[in-house]
Order: C-alpha cells, then sequence, then structure tokens
C-alpha cells in the first residue's frame, strides 16, 4: 500500500510531523514502513510552459522548433523530439540549471544548429514509472489536462512536492488498504480525529429503477450489492489532482470514470466496477453462480472458461464481470459511453480467493475482497462514486440506487478484564490509560464490573478476541514499556536425547577425521531421486514443482553430494572430502512418508597433499572405510563388510555395510563411466543409514583391568590366490587361535611380478596374550602352529 | 719393575689426553686396564718377587691403576659430553619448515549457528524437538489456527504432494505435535530443521532454508517473559551490549505478535550498511501463543499460556559473518565452507 501523506492529510491531522518521523511512528505501532519515498527527489528549477509555437526541424524529421511561454514574459526555443507535441499545449519545462532524477542537470544546447533552451519533460523524466504513466502520454511528452499559468513550479501544480509511505501490509490489516484506513490508524496514534469525505449531489428526477433491474441469486457468495446508475456522463481525461494522486498510489490514469472507481477503491478500500449501460443491452444486472464451461473475455482481453464455484455478473443471459475480480470486456467503459452503472458489492471473501486463485489473477480489487472489506463502506462507496461522476464527468445521477442486502453489519462485541490484559503483558497499565487507547481508535468502550465491554468497528475485522485487544493495547501503549522478565516455571533439566547427542558425536568424529559438512537440496530430479538409493521405492512428486531439477524427493544423498564435488572440481578446486546427514524420503505404509536420516560421505582427488616430508596420497576405499570403522568404533558398533555391486559404483571396489547382519550402508569407488560423466577423479562415497546407527543401543562401558603381562608377537606371511579376500583368512586365523589369540591384523599386502599369475602375498602380524601370567615361547608357539596348521588346510601356502 | 710400572703409567697418561673420541678412549681403557693389558701382566709377574716387597709392590700398582682410571674418567667425561654436542649440532633442523597438516574438517556454517542457539537453549533448561520434514497440511497449517482458505497461507507458497501432505513450510508443526503429545503439560522446546517454500533460488531466496523457532507453555507465561528471553538470546548470540526492540507484526498463531529487532551489531545504532541506517537489525518472530492453537493441541488456554518464536539461521550467518548470498549455503564450495573453520570465543 502507497500512502501519499498529502493526501493523507486530507483525512487527518499530522501534526507537520516530518514523512520519516511519521513513518517510524506508524512502524512502531504495527504497520512495518517499507520505504519513505519522497516524489520530488532529484528535481529542481521545473515550470509550466506553454507552447506558442511549433514547427519542424528543417534538418531532423523527429524534432520540433518550439517556442515556449515560460512565464515572466519570457519566450524560450526549445527543441522536442516527442510526436505528441503540438501548440497549445500547457507542458513541464526543465529549463536551464533545472535537475531531473538520476543526477542529469539541463544546459543550453544546439541541436542540428538549432539553439535549446531547455527540455520539455515526460512524466518518466520526472522519475514516474512508465506503467503509471497513462497510456496516451507513455511515448512521449505530458500534456498538462487544464491550461496553467506558464512560469509556475511544476513541483507543487503536479503534487509531487510528496512524500509517500509503502506500507508492508501483514494479512490482518486489510482495514489499511484504503487512505481512510491509514488516517484511522494515524489518527489513533496521533490522537488525532478522522474526518470523512462529504458526500452531497444532487439527484435526477428519474430513478435508478427506472432503468436498471437487479437480481441476486447467489446470496451467500453476495449477501450486498449496490448499483447507482449515472447518465450523460462526458468520458475524458480525468483533472491533474486525481491523476496525481492516483499515480502516488500506484496506479495509472485511464480516464475519469475508470479513475473515479479506483480512487474510491484506494480512499475506502471498496472495490467498484463501471459498466457501460448501453453495452449491457438488457437493462439489468444478475448476480450468480457461473455455469461449467461457461465463458467470459476479462478486461486484458484474455478468455476464460468458468467453474459453477466461481461467482458471475451477468446481463441477465450472458457474463458481464468476473464478479470483485475483473470486468468483462464486453462491458467495459469506452470513450463513447454516456450511461455508466456503478456496482458496489460484497463479496465473500472465500469466494473470490477461489475464483482468483483458479484463474491466476490478482487485481486490487480481488485482493482487497480476499481479505475482507468493510460492510459499513459498501453503500457510502458507491454514494462517494456518484458524487464524484457528478463532478468530474458531468453525470447526471439518477434517484435511488438498486439494493440486494443481506448482509450483517453489527459491530463485533469483545469483552475483556483490564487484569487479563496485564497478566497476558506482565504489566501494570491503569485502567485511564486503557480507555484512553481504546478511544483513540475509535472502539466504543463501556467499563463495568471490571470488565471492558468494546463495540468493535466493522472496518477492523482482526479484532476478534480478548488476544487482540491485547495486542492493540500493548502496541499502543508501547512495547517498549513492556519489561523483560523470565519465565518463573520450575527448573526443568533439558538437555540433548541420546539420538541428538550420538548424531553431535559422528559429526564431531567425521569432522576431526577430516570431513567438511556439506548441505544439499531435498528436491531433486526424476533421474537423481532413486540413484545409489540403498532401497529405492517409488518416487515421491510434487504437486506443482518449480522445475523438474526440483520436483522429486531425494532417496539418497549423493547425487548432490556428487554435484558438490563437480561444483568444486569445475572451480580448479580438484580435492574435496565432504558429508552431509539428512532426510532420505522413502514411500512408506504412512500416509506420510517414511523419512530416514542418513548419512553420506564423498571425496575425490588427494586425501594427503604432496608436501616436503612426503609423497601425496590420493583417496581411496581404504580411506573412506577407516572412517567408517572408526565411527562405529566411536558409536561402540561392528559393522561388517559384504562385497557387492550398486549401479554407478565400479563393480570390483563396492561393499554392502552391515550392523548385525544387515545392509545398513554402502561404501564404494564411483564407477569409471560415472566418473568421466561428472567429471571427476578417483572418486569414493558411502552412504549410511545414520538412523539405525543411533538408534541401535550401545553396551555400557565397563573398564578392563590393564594387565601386568606382556603381549607376544609372531608375524606369517602367506601366498594365497589373489581371490580370496583377508577377511577369510584373518577368520581362519581367529577361528584356530584359541583364547591366547589376542589380536590379528593385516601388515603388508603383495601383489607384484615376483609373484606367480593369480597369486598374491598377505602377511599378519598376530598377537599373543594371557592376562594371568607371562606366556611361555613353548605355549606361544603351540596356539601358533595350530594356526599355521589351519592356515595349510585351507589352502594358504607358507611364506 | 717400579720404574716398568712408572713407564706404563706415563705412557697410559699420554694416551689418554691424545685420544680425541669415545672409541679411542675406550681402546685406551681396554689396553691399559683390561684383563689382557700390561699392568695386569705386571700383576702376574709379582709371584716372582720375594714375598717381602709383595706389598709394597701390589700397593704401587694399585696407586698406578687408580691414576690412570681417575684420568680416563675425566677424559671420558669430556669426550662424552664433546661427542653429544657434535650429534646435536648435526641434528639440527630447519624449524620454520610448516609442520605436517593435521587432517580436520568442520561444520557448515549453518550447523554452526544452530547449535549455538541450540546450546544456549540447552543451558536454559529448553529441550530440542524435531519432526518430520513431509508434514500433513493438519500440522503444518490448521493446528496453527490457519484453517484452509486463511489470508495468510499466501504468505508461505507450499510445495504440495497431495492435498493434504506438503513439504513443511516452517519448524512450527514440530510445536504443534510436541503440544499434542504432551497433553497439556508444561513445555520448554527449541525445534530446528529445514523447510521449504515456492520460491525461485536468488541471492536472498531459497525454496529449502532452515529455521529454528522456540516454545514456552506453562502457568501464567507472560509477553514480559518472552521479552527477557530473547533479550538474554540477543546478547549472548549477538554481544553482551545488544539491545532489542519489540514492533508489533501479525502471525496467525501468535497473538500478540512481535518482530525483533536488535541494535546493529556493527556500527552500535548509529547506522551503516548492515543496518540500512536504521541502526536495528530486523532478527525474528515471535508472539504469545494465539489461544486456537492452545485450545486445538487439548490446553486449556484459559490456565496455561505460552510463548513462541522463530528465525532463520541463514539470515543470521549472513549478518554475522556478511555472507552476500543465501546459495552459497547450498552449493558447498570448499573455499566457502573451509572459512568456519575456527572458534570465535
Amino acid at each position: 500500500m502507497l500512502v501519499s501523506t498529502k493526501w493523507l492529510k486530507e483525512y487527518v491531522n499530522t501534526q507537520d510531523l516530518p514523512p520519516a518521523e511519521l513513518g517510524e511512528k506508524i512502524t512502531r505501532a504495527g504497520i512495518e514502513v517499507d520505504a519513505v519515498i519522497d516524489r520530488s527527489e532529484g528535481l529542481a528549477n521545473l515550470v509550466v510552459g506553454y507552447v506558442t509555437d511549433c514547427v519542424k526541424h528543417p534538418e531532423a524529421d523527429k524534432l520540433s522548433i518550439c517556442q515556449v511561454d515560460v512565464g515572466g514574459g519570457e519566450i524560450d526555443q526549445i527543441i522536442c523530439g516527442a510526436p505528441n507535441i503540438a501548440q497549445g499545449q500547457s507542458v513541464i519545462v526543465a529549463r536551464p540549471g533545472a535537475k531531473l532524477p538520476g543526477g542529469m542537470k539541463i544546459k543550453k544546447a544546439k541541436l542540428r544548429g538549432e539553439v535549446s533552451n531547455g527540455m520539455i519533460c515526460s512524466l518518466q523524466e520526472l522519475g514516474i514509472e512508465t506503467k503509471l504513466v497513462p497510456k496516451s502520454y507513455a511515448e512521449g511528452i505530458y500534456v498538462l489536462p487544464e491550461k496553467a499559468e506558464p512560469g509556475t513550479d511544476v513541483l507543487s501544480y503536479l503534487d509531487l512536492d510528496d512524500t509517500v509511505l509503502e506500507l508492508g501490509l501483514t494479512p490482518n490489516r486489510a482495514d489499511a488498504m484504503s487512505m481512510l484506513g491509514v488516517a484511522y490508524e494515524v489518527g489513533a496514534i496521533l490522537g488525532e480525529e478522522v474526518s470523512l469525505p462529504e458526500i452531497e449531489y444532487t439527484e435526477a428526477a428519474d430513478s435508478a429503477e427506472s432503468m436498471l433491474s437487479l437480481e441476486v441469486d447467489a446470496p451467500e457468495a453476495n449477501p450486498l450489492y449496490v448499483a447507482k446508475v449515472v447518465r450523460n456522463v462526458k468520458v475524458k481525461e480525468s483533472p491533474l489532482w486525481l491523476q496525481q494522486r492516483l499515480m502516488a498510489a500506484g496506479v495509472r490514469p485511464h480516464n475519469n470514470v475508470v479513475d473515479v472507481t479506483n480512487y474510491i477503491l484506494m480512499e475506502y478500500g471498496q472495490p467498484l466496477h463501471a459498466f457501460d449501460y448501453d453495452s449491457l443491452g438488457s437493462g439489468n444486472i444478475t448476480v450468480r453462480q457461473a455455469k461449467e464451461g461457461e465463458k467470459i473475455t476479462t478486461l486484458d482481453d484474455t478468455e476464460r472458461t468458468l467453474s459453477a464455484h466461481q461467482l458471475v455478473i451477468t446481463n441477465g443471459t450472458d457474463p458481464v464481470a468476473l464478479a470483485g475480480v475483473m470486468g468483462g470486456a464486453n462491458s467495459e467503459v469506452s470513450d463513447e459511453t454516456t450511461t455508466v452503472v456503478i456496482e458496489s458489492a460484497y463479496f465473500a471473501s472465500d469466494s473470490i480467493r477461489r475464483t482468483s486463485k483458479d484463474h491466476n489473477l490478482r487485481s486490487d480489487a480481488s485482493s482487497r475482497y480476499e481479505k475482507g472489506v468493510d460492510p459499513n463502506r459498501v453503500i457510502p462507496a458507491a454514494e462517494r462514486a456518484a458524487q464524484l461522476l457528478a463532478e468530474l464527468a458531468d453525470g447526471e445521477v439518477l434517484a435511488g440506487s438498486l439494493v440486494f442486502d443481506q448482509l450483517d453489519k453489527q459491530e463485533r462485541i469483545v469483552k475483556v478484564s483490564p487484569d487479563f490484559i496485564n497478566s497476558r503483558l506482565g504489566m501494570k497499565i491503569r485502567l485511564e490509560d486503557m480507555l484512553d487507547i481504546l478511544s483513540r481508535l475509535k472502539f466504543n468502550t463501556e467499563a463495568v464490573n471490571n470488565q471492558l465491554i468494546i463495540e468493535v468497528p466493522t472496518r477492523r475485522q482482526d479484532i476478534q478476541i480478548e488476544e487482540d485487544v491485547v495486542e492493540e493495547i500493548a502496541r499502543l501503549y508501547g512495547y517498549d514499556e513492556i519489561p523483560a522478565t523470565l519465565p518463573r516455571t520450575d527448573a526443568t533439566p533439558g538437555g540433548l536425547s541420546p539420538y541428538q547427542a550420538k548424531r553431535r558425536i559422528a559429526r564431531h568424529f567425521l569432522e576431526g577425521a577430516g570431513l567438511l559438512q556439506a548441505t544439499t537440496y531435498s528436491l531433486t530430479s526424476e533421474v537423481a531421486a532413486t540413484q545409489f538409493a540403498l532401497e529405492p521405492t517409488e518416487t515421491t512428486r510434487l504437486l506443482m514443482p518449480m522445475s523438474e531439477e526440483r520436483s522429486i524427493l531425494r532417496q539418497s544423498l549423493l547425487p548432490h553430494l556428487l554435484e558438490s564435488l563437480s561444483y568444486n572440481t569445475a572451480r580448479r578446486i580438484d580435492s574435496a572430502a565432504l558429508y552431509e546427514t539428512g532426510s532420505v524420503f522413502l514411500k512408506g505404509q504412512d500416509e506420510l512418508l517414511d523419512e530416514q536420516e542418513h548419512l553420506a560421505i564423498v571425496m575425490t582427488g588427494l586425501w594427503i597433499d604432496h608436501s616436503w616430508q612426503g609423497e601425496k596420497t590420493a583417496v581411496d576405499f581404504f580411506v573412506a572405510k577407516g572412517i567408517v570403522e572408526g565411527l562405529a568404533e566411536k558409536l561402540g558398533l561392528e559393522l561388517s563388510f559384504e562385497r557387492g555391486e550398486m549401479d554407478g559404483l565400479h563393480p570390483g571396489r563396492t561393499a554392502f555395510i552391515l550392523l548385525d547382519g544387515k545392509r545398513i550402508g554402502v561404501i564404494g569407488a564411483l564407477h569409471p563411466s560415472e566418473q568421466k560423466q561428472r567429471d571427476l577423479k578417483e572418486t569414493i562415497v558411502v552412504e549410511l543409514n545414520l538412523a539405525t546407527l543411533l538408534t541401535r543401543e550401545t553396551e555400557a562401558l565397563v573398564y578392563t583391568q590393564v594387565s601386568r603381562y606382556p603381549t607376544i608377537s609372531r608375524d606369517v606371511a602367506l601366498v594365497l590366490s589373489n581371490i580370496v579376500e583377508a577377511q577369510t583368512i584373518e577368520g581362519v586365523i581367529r577361528k584356530a587361535g584359541g583364547k591366547l589369540l589376542k589380536d590379528v591384523r593385516v601388515f603388508d599386502l603383495y601383489e607384484g611380478d615376483r609373484m606367480e599369475q593369480g597369486k598374491k602375498s598377505l602377511a599378519f602380524s598376530l598377537r599373543y596374550f594371557d592376562p594371568e601370567k607371562t606366556l611361555t615361547d613353548d605355549e606361544v608357539n603351540a596356539a601358533h602352529e595350530k594356526i599355521i596348521q589351519a592356515l595349510t588346510e585351507s589352502g594358504a601356502e607358507l611364506r | 719393575m717400579e720404574a716398568r710400572l712408572q713407564e706404563l703409567k706415563n705412557e697410559a697418561l699420554a694416551k689418554i689426553q691424545a685420544a680425541q673420541t669415545v672409541k679411542e678412549l675406550t681402546d685406551v681403557r681396554v689396553a691399559y686396564l683390561g684383563k689382557k693389558g700390561p699392568i695386569t701382566d705386571v700383576l702376574k709377574g709379582m709371584g716372582k718377587l720375594p714375598a717381602e716387597e709383595r706389598p709394597k709392590m701390589g700397593a704401587l700398582v694399585n696407586v698406578v691403576r687408580a691414576e690412570v682410571t681417575e684420568s680416563l674418567d675425566a677424559r671420558m667425561v669430556l669426550l662424552e659430553e664433546q661427542a653429544i654436542n657434535e650429534k646435536l649440532q648435526s641434528e639440527t633442523i630447519d624449524i620454520s619448515l610448516p609442520g605436517r597438516p593435521a587432517k580436520t574438517g568442520n561444520p557448515h556454517p549453518l550447523t554452526r549457528v544452530v547449535e549455538e542457539i541450540e546450546d544456549l537453549f540447552l543451558s536454559m533448561g529448553y529441550e530440542i524437538a524435531e519432526g518430520p520434514e513431509v508434514e500433513k497440511d493438519y500440522y503444518n497449517f490448521e493446528a496453527l489456527n490457519l484453517p484452509k482458505g486463511h489470508p495468510a497461507r499466501d504468505m508461505q507458497d507450499s510445495f504440495y504432494i497431495t492435498e493434504d501432505i506438503l513439504l513443511r513450510t516452517h519448524t512450527s508443526p514440530v510445536q504443534a505435535r510436541t503440544m499434542e503429545a504432551k497433553g497439556g503439560e508444561p513445555i520448554k522446546i527449541i525445534c530446528p530443521g529445514k523447510v521449504y517454500r515456492r520460491d525461485n533460488d536468488d541471492a536472498t531466496h531459497s525454496h529449502q532454508f532452515t529455521q529454528i523457532e522456540g516454545l514456552v507453555v506453562g502457568e501464567d507465561i507472560r509477553m514480559s517473559d518472552l521479552k527477557g528471553t530473547l533479550s538474554i538470546f540477543a546478547k549472548k548470540m549477538f554481544g553482551e551490549d545488544r539491545e532489542i526492540r519489540l514492533r508489533p507484526s501479525f502471525f496467525p498463531f501468535t497473538e500478540p505478535s512481535v518482530e525483533m529487532d536488535i541494535s546493529c551489531f556493527k556500527c552500535g545504532g548509529s547506522g551503516c550498511n548492515v543496518c540500512k541506517k536504521t541502526g536495528w537489525i530486523e532478527i525474528l518472530g515471535a508472539g504469545m501463543v494465539h489461544p486456537n492453537v492452545l485450545e486445538m493441541a487439548g490446553y486449556d488456554s484459559k490456565r496455561l499460556t505460552g510463548f513462541a518464536f522463530g528465525m532463520g539461521p541463514e539470515r543470521i550467518a549472513m549478518l554475522k559473518y556478511g555472507i552476500e548470498d543465501i546459495r552459497h549455503f547450498y552449493t558447498n564450495d570448499v573455499r566457502f565452507l573451509t572459512q568456519f573453520q575456527r572458534t570465535e570465543l
């Protein structure tokens, strides 16, 4: 909502406050002033000029040489390039020394050999947006509607010596979508009275009923409809003051009839519509629900197909307007219009909201109906329109109105006690201060038995319950006056749940291990939605996505994390190791999705950079595996790994991760073709069901006494078929090792040229230990021998 | 014999002085004092002496031995020290060379902000509540006093999956769920999480972002309690000398509703580019829980009251660290992420 402070003063005394200060007061009282716009910013030395003579420039087709009376008896020659310049016009002249927005300074100049003493201006050159400039002047200079005294200062003549407050309205404050509404708000803040427009006009002898009949077949959606008929109107340009007020309010002037409806929309917040009576062709207005499939072409030249729940205004047969949203092209007021039907109506907000949404069509009218208009302004707005059409379009207002009225216009009563207000606020506001605030708001209030009985004006539809009154009192008393206290509740322990605490532990471990935490989007494309998913299900698609790229809920974190890697490598950051925790969304039993918290890791490029101390190391499967193992240890869990395959991963370098024999994750190298497609080098990925890891109960930590006895090591080097996995051999060793074997560790792998084809060498370090005594060589040898025997039996050769 | 001993002694003392290394000196020790050395030989030859000369000679041998040993030990101390010094000299390193980097990662800046807020409220006895990101319309809107067709639903154009299921547009449904689950009991929670709105991504909008909300419900919770709580939050988060200011606002789930500004942490209130010359920065929205919200969750709104507040960690991180584009949080540029490594404490 744009509020001209100059216009506002017509309804309320703003106590000569500078606009910025007024804006600050309005903001602090609850309606945020988003911007304070000085309409004269950058403008100086502009005067009204009168074109006494205008001839074509001999050297240039598009230029005219004008003689302009700029007041004080001076006639200046000005060259003008506008197509609509003509003799006998009153125009805006920027004389040498004048300033225009953007820091432009006007100087005397020569154009194709002719002297030009300044410039004749368009409205755009004065800083007015093109979309607000009347269509007839959009391509050229602005011609003042009435002849004005040459030399007059343009800023005051055009009301540009004005400051506009841009209000950011919350949906509850529909009352402030009008100048009168803002005037009431300012009046409440400053303690000033509001003066309403005085409505006076003479009526013709003929009655409106003699020309028009009205029928409303949808009283629920349209409980109040008023129509007035104005005859013999002269459709023309509006007077300057009206055009300027509309432009200040962000509305483009059209002609006096349309401008009057828009002016009252801005003044009262009540949408009006003007029909060309002759185009209606029936002398009848019928309001009804649309017929399914019925068509109407609206004022924006769009043909729209209607549905039965939409409300239309008809001429008894065909729709002539989409009620409360937009008029029909077939009954539009044109220059030839002589008789006008003015509609002022109350349409139910949900009906308008639905229609506006169906057609994706929002207008100044629909946005006000959606939020609810004041039932008590519908009739005065129609009267005001009649008055202005009589004044500005020389119209003859027919006597009376056509009225259908089933609307409840009663004020709401809200009862609240002063104690309630103070206890909610934690304050001690005196009764008389409360009564003062309510009277400034123009809420009629009676204080009876420690109870305030408040009659809420219908313009304030947002005041419904006691708490609403608490807010009104608080905001006008001043939020700064509220003391700062703390809740007087019992002390509570608070704290993280075990799940939340463990999630933090996991995160800290991963960061300590060298991974950066990343965050990616949950919405993805159809293709990426199930890629790398551990347990892919049917995908979940949005009803109205913004783009295909963000249309489906992800089932794996990896696709977007890999995109992040590609994003980095495309910027020459070749090494990156990221992790993310976040939800994946699977179809479940419930109507809600099965959301599971996952953990994913991606790494590419170097793990250890080349340095003066040693060689670089690239990321590999085992770097990632080490991190997963470390994480499991930190969480007190035992994971196992099982060779597996997954689309997009290297078939020889992929494993599933198991907890209690159940698959909970995957680890692997990205498939070379996938790497190529993503422009990545060797890349390792991990995805784990984090929720499973974190919900698993861990055992209590019990200390084991540190032994006095030493451990004894024995190494064993084996030659094996290279398809045998270390895990298998370790199993053989552990099984044969008995209770003295404490630890088994692979310490060497050799698969080079010196080995027989198809063979590899694996070396294990075994540690023996007895917590009760120092082991003798004989005891260790006996245990070790058993292991060697088992290994040999399993097909391994001793090296 | 005596002369021979003197000769040996002088010889040994000379060699001791001549020895330049520990090894040479050790050789001298072995040569003169060893089992096969000349002094031992003299002792062995004592058997040929008359019995009355033997004690005198024995004493003399001991004296010579002691003298040689003493000289040798002294020289040894000297040489060992010399050897250590040489070793240390040779082991000197260039301490200006860089250290071996410790591999380390760090949290995402949003996590950093969220955790800081969580920790502050945890210390004041709050719990952390979480809920689903794919939510029922009921919890996201209806239970929060936003019935179907409510004008405020336009404020947050949503991603629907079916008519009744959508991606949550705020973390408030967690409050609604918590209230429903607590069955009328007092509550003190913080709800962080991801939320989604139908916005085109640009420098200041993101279709996915994070929120963190707080809710306190109890007997006689007043608006002044909200102000006090937010004041503590502002000081802990943005500096002890921060002031707060409440402005009336509107949210369907609170009444009265406020927006909270803090005095600008960059200029202190005199006006700068961070606060857009106003001296104040808008940080969060809050209010007293609307009685309809309490009643819908089964609370007696006459007996129990509450306050709620909510804010956007993206906005806080952008203000705090001067980040210019919200998309940085989601592109995961390593050059961006690694900047949030160090502490500010």
